[in-house]
């Protein structure tokens, strides 16, 4: 009898464990619903052809977002440019030269710190050492923090991906007379390359959607600007001012922003996963 | 002379291999670099505010700008409670979570729920703030803020930390919103951990008669402890830096008072709120000294973190 109720209690912790969990699950798709369906329900209407054509108004008025969406994709495809090669030597060394002496683990250590470190604090360092120095805001400052955000993250997959590569290609190049700067250019690099492309797609992701970085680097710039040594306008950036505006052209603006990045944002995440998902499946 | 072209080559190819290898370690060296630099001008940049100050900047609650007077008290209180709260809220739901998407789930709903959880990561944070500001925080003040102040504010002890006006903004509404925002990351850790127990262990409790709950609870667990410790850190190190999302929401009032409604500050908000528009030497310094502090809590948090991830990484590859 005692063994019934004991068998019975712990079938109840069972069951209601496991709905706890389920219940969980549904907490976290519950928040990504409804923040996508906010996304929709409110930037949709606000997403005109304007948005695309016009530079952002002054208070009270109509207009676009162009300034910004150029700012923001030059700044994201600069700091892209500078830090991915940085990211994948230093990654390479991590993976390939790394397996003697403290350097390597103690990199390691510190880029997986890097990795998540606040992201304002990298602004605040680039404002530091940049903006102070050539006493204004600019386009490559911005490009400059992103690109120190970038850098950990590509560290981090290219030596992941290059584990990853069978040492027998390696050994089979090394005996056909390959020297190691040919072995791991043209053989170990190349066998990664849709994990490392995965990982620069996942940090230009990060990138896109960053503000905090911006905010003390590249400023904001309400009019057209090419120019990567003036103050420049991002998506982030104008999204943060419009939103905290009292003006609602401005307010529906930072919604249609707000869909635009997150639309973007998100398929990047998923064409990483599968791009990598297809490159795993054929080897 | 086919002889010593040969040796010419060979030597060109050491050159090159050197060449190559010198490049990737430089780089490698970079980021240790990259470390020292943002250090060394952080506190550069905060010695104004380190003279002025001293130690007194953490303690005191006062931010005066205009008789530039300051402490960093409110902030790093603000950034704390939030992170914590969050903590409490997330740590549960990403367990259930992480049972859910290793135990529980039909195999063909695994990926495509996991990548769901994920892309809760992949939101830019200024979004989550938006939809705080203009979404979750009018709900929340209409109808959870005076629940709260009915049912739990009468109650002792803990009531006063619920009691204020419904407004909506504050540090409860921002560590909920931080909550969601961590719980990616630490479910997707779990994750990673709970594949690390061995399937043998598992089958084993199993095949004694334990129950789903009791395999989670008293064999993965306890065996997993150190790496969830360490994803529970690396989400508290994400929220201890979270900006744009807590500055939306967080209210920014340079007070301290009682209750969880009220608003407050983190040191991020107050750095994306105050320092492009900091006037002065000190304001701005003191300003720079905030960051220094925010990187010194998440990097400790962080090193915490990585290291008991690499304690669990080296117990698997004695198992292995």
């Amino acid at each position: 009898m005692t063994n019934n109720s004991l068998y019975t209690r712990r079938r109840i912790i069972n069951g209601a464990g496991l709905t706890v969990s389920v219940l969980a699950m549904g907490f976290g798709l519950f928040w990504l619903c409804w923040i996508l369906w906010t996304l929709v329900a409110n930037g949709l209407p606000a997403l005109t052809a304007a948005v695309f054509t016009q530079m952002t108004p002054p208070p009270g008025s109509s207009g676009g977002l162009l300034n910004a969406i150029a700012g923001s994709l030059m700044m994201t495809v600069l700091g892209t440019i500078i830090g991915t090669p940085i990211g994948i030597l230093a990654g390479t060394y991590l993976a390939e030269f790394g397996q003697r002496g403290w350097m390597a683990p103690v990199t390691r250590f510190i880029n997986d710190i890097l990795l998540s470190a606040p992201s304002i604090v990298i602004g605040l360092f680039v404002y530091e050492v940049y903006v102070v120095q050539i006493k204004h805001f600019s386009g490559w400052a911005g490009a400059l923090a992103l690109a120190i955000l970038v850098i950990p993250i590509v560290i981090r997959t290219t030596e992941n991906m290059l584990r990853l590569v069978p040492s027998t290609l390696r050994e089979a190049a090394a005996a056909l007379g390959a020297p190691q700067w040919k072995i791991i250019n043209f053989v170990t690099l190349r066998a990664a390359r849709a994990g490392i492309i995965t990982g620069v797609m996942l940090a230009i992701a990060r990138i896109s959607g960053e503000t905090a970085p911006l905010l003390f680097t590249a400023l904001n710039n309400q009019f057209w600007s090419s120019n990567m040594n003036q103050p420049m306008a991002s998506l982030p950036g104008v999204i943060f001012q419009f939103a905290m505006s009292p003006y609602e052209d401005w307010k529906s603006l930072a919604w249609a922003g707000a869909l635009l990045i997150t639309l973007s944002v998100l398929t990047l995440n998923i064409l990483a996963r599968v791009l990598f998902r297809q490159s795993s499946t054929t080897h | 002379m086919s002889m010593f072209s040969l040796e010419a080559k060979l030597k060109r190819q050491a050159l090159l291999d050197l060449a190559f290898r010198s490049l990737t370690r430089v780089s490698a060296f970079g980021v240790l670099v990259l470390l020292a630099a943002i250090i060394a001008s952080l506190v550069i940049g905060s010695m104004p505010a380190i003279h002025a100050f001293g130690f007194g900047f953490l303690t005191s609650p006062e931010w005066d700008p205009v008789n530039d007077k300051f402490g960093a008290l409110i902030p790093i209180v603000g950034t704390l409670i939030t992170s914590g709260i969050a903590l409490l809220i997330a740590i549960p739901v990403s367990f259930g979570i992480a049972i859910f998407l290793t135990e529980l789930s039909p195999r063909i709903l695994r990926r495509p729920l996991g990548i769901a959880i994920e892309l809760l990561a992949g939101i830019p944070s200024i979004i989550y703030g938006m939809w705080g500001l203009f979404v979750f925080a009018p709900l929340f003040a209409d109808h959870v803020e005076p629940w709260l102040n009915n049912h739990i504010g009468p109650l002792p002890f803990i009531g006063e930390f619920f009691m204020g006006a419904p407004m909506g903004i504050g540090i409860l509404t921002a560590s909920i919103i931080l909550s969601i925002m961590v719980i990616p990351f630490i479910t997707s850790v779990m994750r990673d951990v709970f594949d690390v127990v061995p399937t043998l262990l598992k089958e084993s409790a199993y095949g004694l008669g334990a129950t789903t709950w009791e395999v989670m609870w008293k064999v993965v667990l306890p065996y997993t402890k150190v790496g969830v410790a360490g994803g529970i850190m690396l989400g508290l190190g994400r929220a201890l830096g979270e900006t744009m999302a807590v500055t939306f929401v967080i209210g920014n009032a340079h007070e301290l008072g009682k209750s969880l409604l009220n608003p407050g500050n983190s040191i991020s908000s107050a750095l994306a709120n105050e320092f492009t528009e900091a006037i002065g030497e000190l304001y701005t310094s003191s300003l720079i000294e905030l960051g220094l502090i925010l990187f010194f809590i998440t990097f400790v948090v962080l090193a915490l973190a990585r290291y008991m991830l690499y304690k669990l990484g080296k117990r698997e590859g004695q198992a292995a």
